[in-house]
Formats: structure tokens, sequence, C-alpha cells
């Protein structure tokens, strides 16, 4: 017997099901002695789960498991909130907020906030320095040379804070992730809270008292400002130069086809790793074909596709749970000993198309050349044709390009790309190519591999929505072993992250006339 | 024993015939070689002409198969099982003495105290 099927427990439930049981072995042992030797010492064991009640008592049953049970699985609905939201209702709510809302208004509220501290950090020595002149102008003593020399540095120092802010804060946003920037709020809030301070202290020092020393005024001006620089240094230091430093090495792989790439990023947060990881997928990755999978697909569906599974215990199971963890069972089973010849189908069929797209690439290859010696680029020196003869480099393409289009869009069929590349795109390309005097084959380049997203068509830059799926909170630290996923329209990334391990290295000093040689010796064998 | 190239070689030599001795699983012969085409000739302790490159016998087991067939120190081998030695490296020597197959090796080894002795004898015995 190569397969037994072990009922365990209930089997005296029900002698209807032993009957049918051994039925079901006796076709199987038919089924062997046409089978091949060599199943028979493969032995599958498919036991179905002993909790469940068998078939003709589930009516009987039925109810009464419903009693034994039902404290257990139902929940209580208390009496205190009758409008309780789970974790998951919550989400909901607010990205339904936020989707209503719109992306671009925290875009707005963002860049507003920035301004609008930006202003507040920038006018508040200005008006350190010019307060007292417009509140007590008679109190004033005359500013002396150090006191203007003082003024003079205020003046230079917030010029280079507000070329330096521009620089660092002003750039275009290059992506919207889902949290706030922990560092970017970090910092607000310590400027917020410098500046109150110093204006607090302004206040009850200097305005309540009316104090006449403008010197001490500027020097309380200038020391605000040099903290407003260390404080944008900080901000430096924080947001730009802490994640240069390479520690985790993260490996980005593509769901749907398995392509792989290694990057090494800094210590950042996941959210930021994410853009990282995005921003390298649009450089590196080739373009997702969805054509290219519809194969392995067909190829699963046959795998299971000529086993049916009968269920000979009959209709009306209350465990439909553990019957169908058994079926699954025996189909893997039946798989498992069938005779499978698709591994072969697959070989020659593979083989067969890498013959067809070498045939029609080297067809493509002679008519691109061909197709680029009819035409060649006019010297200033000769003799100016007739005006129908000379033409722009776009009526030069469209000259030359039947006679390699039907070429090209064999090839591009036979590879499934032709609906990344559209007739138009062609053109323009050819156009380009023929206008910076690439060679066919450089002009080949882009349609003999698949090359990276950015290449193509914006319509071909499926989604520039990503969604970010993260165990751990996406404002919290990459770590060894983080594993995230990045889910696009069509297709998923599976980011892992490494860390990069301590590098202890040691130095071993050659004395470079250390370097002697002599002759071999007589050198002595026994035998 | 020193040669003139271009010249036939002459020596005068002795026939030694060694039976190998099992042990475990290698046969050997009891002596050590050295010297050969790729080596240094100017490191032999045992030959007269130093630029001699042929096959010395640097050493003998005491008690061992080569010993008691008769194997001295210091003899050149010019021949193995009728395979040359005089001009052969160190390896192509190593590999002709060391053959799984063979019991017994038949040596053709030439000493100066044999010269000597055939000098001698001829010099006692003009006539012959």
């Amino acid at each position: 017997m190569d397969t037994e099927s072990t009922y365990s427990g209930y089997s005296h439930y029900s002698g209807r099901s032993r009957g049918s049981h051994r039925h079901g072995e006796r076709s199987r042992d038919r089924h062997k002695s046409r089978s091949k030797d060599s199943r028979s010492e493969k032995s599958v064991t498919i036991n179905t789960l002993p909790a469940e009640p068998l078939l003709g008592d589930s009516s009987l049953r039925g109810e009464k498991v419903q009693d034994d049970n039902w404290g257990e699985t139902t929940t209580a609905v208390t009496g205190t909130s009758e409008h309780s939201l789970s974790q998951e209702d919550i989400v909901r709510i607010t990205k339904d907020l936020e989707d209503s809302v719109g992306l671009d208004c925290r875009r707005y509220v963002t860049r507003s906030i920035a301004v609008i501290l930006g202003l507040l950090v920038f006018f508040t020595p200005l008006a350190f320095l010019v307060l007292p002149h417009i509140l007590w102008p008679d109190k004033q003593q005359r500013c002396e040379t150090a006191c203007e020399g003082l003024v003079i540095s205020v003046a230079f120092k917030l010029l280079i804070l507000l070329l330096a802010v521009w620089a660092l804060f002003f750039r275009p946003a290059r992506a919207g992730l889902p949290r706030v920037f922990v560092f970017r709020i970090l910092l607000a809030v310590l400027v917020l809270l410098f500046v109150t301070s110093y204006w607090l202290f302004y206040s009850v020092r200097i305005l309540h008292s009316q104090d006449p020393d403008y010197k001490d005024i500027v020097q309380y001006a200038v020391s605000l400002v040099d903290a407003l620089l260390f404080i944008h240094y900080l901000a430096v230091v924080l947001l730009e130069l802490r994640q240069l430093q390479p520690c985790y090495s993260v490996c980005v792989t593509r769901a749907t086809d398995g392509e792989t790439r290694h990057y090494n990023l800094g210590q950042l947060s996941i959210q930021r790793a994410a853009l990282a990881v995005i921003e390298h997928y649009y450089c590196d990755f080739p373009i997702h074909n969805p054509a290219l999978l519809s194969a392995s697909k067909s190829r699963a569906a046959k795998h299971l596709a000529g086993l049916k599974v009968y269920n000979v215990d009959g209709p009306g199971n209350n465990a439909s749970a553990g019957i169908a963890q058994s079926q699954s069972r025996a189909m893997i089973a039946a798989a498992a000993r069938r005779r499978d010849t698709s591994h072969n189908e697959l070989y020659y069929e593979e083989a067969e198309h890498e013959r067809r797209v070498r045939k029609r690439r080297a067809r493509l290859v002679v008519a691109v050349e061909e197709a680029f010696t009819h035409i060649k680029r006019m010297q200033e020196e000769e003799p100016k044709k007739a005006p129908g003869d000379v033409m722009d480099p776009r009526e030069a393409a469209q000259a030359i390009f039947p006679s390699m289009a039907r070429a090209l869009q064999k090839y591009l069929r036979t590879t499934k790309q032709q609906h990344c590349h559209s007739m138009e795109s062609i053109q323009q390309h050819l156009a380009f190519c023929i206008t910076n005097k690439l060679t066919p084959k450089a002009f080949l380049e882009g349609y003999l591999t698949p090359g990276p997203t950015l290449q193509y068509g914006k319509d071909h830059w499926l989604g520039r929505r990503w969604t970010l799926i993260s165990e751990a909170s996406v404002t919290s630290g990459l770590k060894d072993g983080s594993v995230f996923l990045l889910k696009c329209v069509d297709f998923c990334l599976v980011v892992t992250s490494r860390k990069i391990p301590y590098v202890q290295m040691s130095e071993e000093y050659i004395d470079p006339k250390s370097h002697k040689f002599v002759l071999r010796l007589q050198s002595e064998t026994s035998v | 024993m020193s040669f003139v190239p271009g010249q036939p070689v002459t020596a005068v030599v002795q026939r030694i015939e060694i039976q190998k001795l099992r042990e475990g699983e290698n046969l050997i012969l009891g002596f050590s070689i050295g010297g050969g085409i790729d080596q240094d000739p100017g490191q032999n302790p045992f030959s007269e002409d130093k630029s001699d490159k042929g096959i010395y016998v640097t050493r003998i087991t005491p008690g061992g198969p080569a010993e008691v067939a008769g194997l001295r120190i210091g003899d050149k081998i010019m021949q193995v099982n009728g395979w040359d030695m005089t001009m052969v490296t160190h390896d192509q020597a190593r590999k002709k003495l060391t053959k799984k197959r063979e019991d017994v090796v038949r040596l053709l080894i030439t000493r100066k105290s044999l010269e000597e002795a055939v000098k001698h004898s001829k010099g006692s015995h003009p006539r012959q």
C-alpha cells in the first residue's frame, strides 16, 4: 500500500464512512498496479482532525456544540460603551479624513509653518535692534564704534542665516511621507522655544526697564543670531550628515519576478529608508513587465488542474475547515505521486523561445544598420541641394523608420515589450539618435535590454503612490532584521535590512628589505 | 663521472637489485635521493664535478632494502629499470623509483671507488 489514509478517533461514529474508506483503498490498489514501481516507496498519511464530529451526527450535535461553546466564542457587548471603536476603525477614519482633506493640504500646512517660523527667526534680531529706537528714542545713547561693528556683524550673520535656511529647508519637497519628520519637528520646537525665551527675557529686562545702553541690546541681538546659526548647524548635522555613513545593508526584492538589489543606507527612520529605496528602485530595477509573468501562472494552474477532490463523507459537515485541510493535503499527496512532465515542457519551450528571440534580434540588428546607412549628415560645404531633399531630424527619422519598423515590432512582440514603446516614442528616439550621431547599436540598446523605469514614458511609472506596510512604527529607526513592504499598484517590494558588521582591522608591517630570495637547495626525497 | 657535452657518457657501473619492502600501504626502498636537472648542482656534497646534475644517493636507511642490496651513500644512479637517470628532474627520478606496480628495482649505479678499482685492476693486469 503506498498511500494510507488514517482516521483517528471517530471512525466508530459511522460505519458508512469506514466502508467508503475501504472502497477508496480498493480503487487505489487498482491504480497502483498501473503506476510505476518507483512510486511505491512514497507513503502519505492524511489525518483528519479528531475534533470534528462526523456526518450523520452533525445535525443532532449541532445545537449541542453551539450550546457548549457559546459562552467562549461570542463577544459580549458591555453596557458602558455602545459606540466602541476598534483600532482598525480609528485608523480607517483618520485615513478617510486625510484622503478627503487631501495630501496637498498637508504640504501647504507644513510649508506655511516653515515660512512663519522663518520670518519669526529673521525679524526677531531686527526687532530687538529697532524697538528701543521706536519706543524710547530720547533715552538712547549714541552708538559707538564697537557697537556699530556689532550691528554690521548682525546684519551679515543674518544674511548668511537667511541663505543657509533657504538652502537647507526651502527645497522642493520630493515626497510626501506618511508620518511627520521627527527631526524637523524637534528642530522647529527647539527654535520656537529658543526665540520665545529670548523674547521673554528681552521684554522683561529691556523693554520693561527701558535699558538705555544700546550696546548691551546689540550684543544681545548678536548672541541670538549666533545661537540661531548654531541651531542651523545642528539642523545640518541631524538632517543631512547623520545618514551619510552607511550602517545598514538593505536587500530589496520585487515580489513578482524576484529582481533583487542591495543598497547601503545610513541610520534612517523606516519611512525615509523607504523613500531612499524607492528612489533607487526607479534607477536600478528593470521595468516591471506583467506580460512575462503569465507563463509561470499558467504552469502553476496546470499543476493542480488534473486533480479533483471528491468528498466521500457526504455534505453537511460542520467543521469545514478540517475537511478543507484534508482536501488540500490529499491534493498535495496526489500531485506528488503524479508523473509530471511539465519540467520537460518548460525546458523545450524556453530553448525554443531563446532561439526565436535570437533570430528576431539578428534580423532587427541588420535592418536597423541598413536603415541608418540610408541617411547621412549633410556637410556645410556641399553645394546646396534642393529644399525638398534637405530634412530635419524628425523628417529623416520618419523617412527611415518604415524599413525597420516591421523587424522592430516583431522583436518587441517576441520579448513581450510592445506595450512599453509606442510608435511615436520610437520615432522620437530615432530622431534623437540621428541628431546626436548615435550608432545603430546605441539606438537599439533601449529595446534589446529592458531598462530602468525612468527610461520609459511617464505613463509607465505605474503609480507614484506607494504604500508603506510595516509592523514597526514608520518613524522608528531601521534596525537589524527589520522588514517592510512597499506596495505599488501592480507589485510589491520586500525590503529587509541587515546591520553592516563592525570591522576590526589590524595592521601588518612588511619591511621592503625583507623580500629576499635564494635558489632552492638540493631537495632530498626518500624513496 | 664528469661528462663532456656532446660526447657519450662512459662510466663503470655496478648493477644493484633492490627488493621493495612493504610497509603498510607503501613500498619503500630505504634511501633518499638528491639532485636533478632542476636542482642546484653546487649544493651536492657527493659529486666530484659541481656541475653534475645527476641523481645521487644522499642517505641510506640502516638495515633497509637498499643497504642490504649493496647501495652506498654518494652513489650516482645512472639507470633505474632501464630508465635513464642522468638527465631527469628530481620529481621524474622519484617517480621512476616509486612505481607502485614494481616490486623490484634494478639500478645501475656508479661511484668513484669503482673507477679506481677498475683502474687499479687494469693497472695490475695491463693486458686485460
